[in-house]
């Protein structure tokens, strides 16, 4: 039982405590730069998921052979290879996403998140918390991803996943789609998420 | 001509941070003072210049005419790992002044997106040639150290303000950088 909970805690600490985002402002590039809809954030988020816990899963398996020394390298080449299959795997069956997070796709490789977690958990911990630790992660970048896309989708283009909440012609904030409202959405939604753990705790 | 246009769309127009996003984490991570983001901008400016420049040839010498273009991102982010170990071991040994200067900076380049981002984005160019790639990557350099520099000098100024408590730390800085793209914006349409 108490086994249990703690993998429970190693899920959610990723989601809430930890959050990759808004607490450890780990992977900030790819959080800024493919979030101006919330499609393409989950499309992100999902495709880091992916990598995060491909490359746990590895790193946690053969972390006994990788002589200390050269273990940094060694884990960049696991983490490469598997972004190298994403972007593979995105061009051929989703060339949407393809084109819409462009360099970013290759861009994963330098993630710190990725490298974050293979370097301070997965290399210390077993293969199932390694797994349930990627999952928890992965997920609460995903979730940051989405709500900053989704956030700004409705503030610059009135519309959430492409559906049209106000008419065509109506005015929006079109500052959040472009650069300058990334930064200025995360700002805000990081100080609201500030408060509401600082509440919870 | 075309060299000015390339170096006024790198540092102003489609600034590499401000406007594209590369290299968020030394930008809001060594930007609490102006003389580590010097500091700093000087080692992007080194590592990125090379890089572009080892990263082009083999791409285009070596990948393209086996056919290997898709280990791109493998061996890009490998080159540039050995290259900044390198760097850091030759400087060590010829120019220890420029070492103590740039040396705690050098690690943490190796996860820095912006030179594996120029490295891929150099590729990308109309009618590539190496001397355009390479100037292309000392532009966007100028340009990161352009934005870093201005942001570590507002945020100087900032430890003096009186901020809202829930804005303190991460919110307050990336309002900052908002504001900061926001100027950038006005270059559009420059070149």
């Amino acid at each position: 039982m108490a086994e249990k909970m703690s993998q429970k805690q190693n899920f959610l600490k990723g989601i809430i405590k930890d959050n990759p985002v808004f607490v450890m402002l780990l992977g900030m590039c790819p959080t800024l730069g493919v979030t101006s809809s919330g499609f393409n954030g989950l499309g992100m988020g999902l495709a880091t998921l992916f990598v995060l816990l491909m490359s746990n899963i590895v790193v946690s398996t053969v972390k006994s052979q990788i002589p200390s020394k050269v273990r940094i390298p060694a884990f960049i080449i696991i983490i490469a290879s598997f972004v190298t299959i994403v972007e593979m795997v995105l061009e051929a069956f989703i060339p949407f996403l393809y084109e819409q997070l462009g360099i970013f796709i290759p861009l994963i490789v330098v993630n710190c998140l990725i490298l974050g977690r293979a370097e301070a958990f997965a290399s210390r911990n077993n293969l199932l918390s390694s797994i349930v630790d990627a999952l928890g992660m992965g997920i609460g970048f995903t979730i940051a991803l989405t709500v900053l896309g989704i956030a700004r989708e409705l503030l610059g283009n009135g519309s959430i996943f492409e559906l049209k909440l106000v008419s065509e012609d109506a005015s929006t904030l079109i500052l959040f789609i472009l650069p300058p409202g990334a930064f200025i959405a995360l700002a805000y939604l990081s100080a609201a998420f500030n408060k509401i753990t600082l509440k919870t705790t | 001509m075309e060299y000015v246009l390339i170096l006024i769309a790198a540092v102003f127009v489609n600034n590499i941070v401000l406007s594209q996003f590369l290299g968020i984490c030394p930008f809001l991570g060594v930007s609490n003072k102006v003389s580590t983001s010097v500091g700093m901008s000087g080692a992007v400016l080194f590592v990125m210049t090379i890089a572009t420049l080892v990263t082009y040839l083999l791409y285009n010498f070596i990948l393209v005419p086996m056919g290997l273009d898709y280990l791109r991102t493998i061996t890009f982010i490998l080159v540039i790992a050995s290259l900044v170990q390198m760097v850091e071991i030759i400087l060590k040994k010829v120019s220890p002044a420029l070492y103590q200067a740039l040396g705690v900076f050098l690690p943490l380049i190796t996860t820095n997106c912006a030179i594996l981002g120029v490295a891929i984005l150099a590729l990308g160019m109309e009618n590539a040639s190496l001397l355009k790639a390479v100037f292309f990557a000392i532009a966007n350099a100028l340009g990161f150290a352009l934005a870093l520099v201005l942001f570590a000098s507002i945020r100087e100024q900032l430890e003096l303000m009186d901020i809202p408590e829930g804005m303190k730390g991460v919110p307050i800085n990336l309002l900052v950088a908002g504001l900061l793209s926001l100027a950038f914006l006005g270059f559009t349409g420059l070149a």
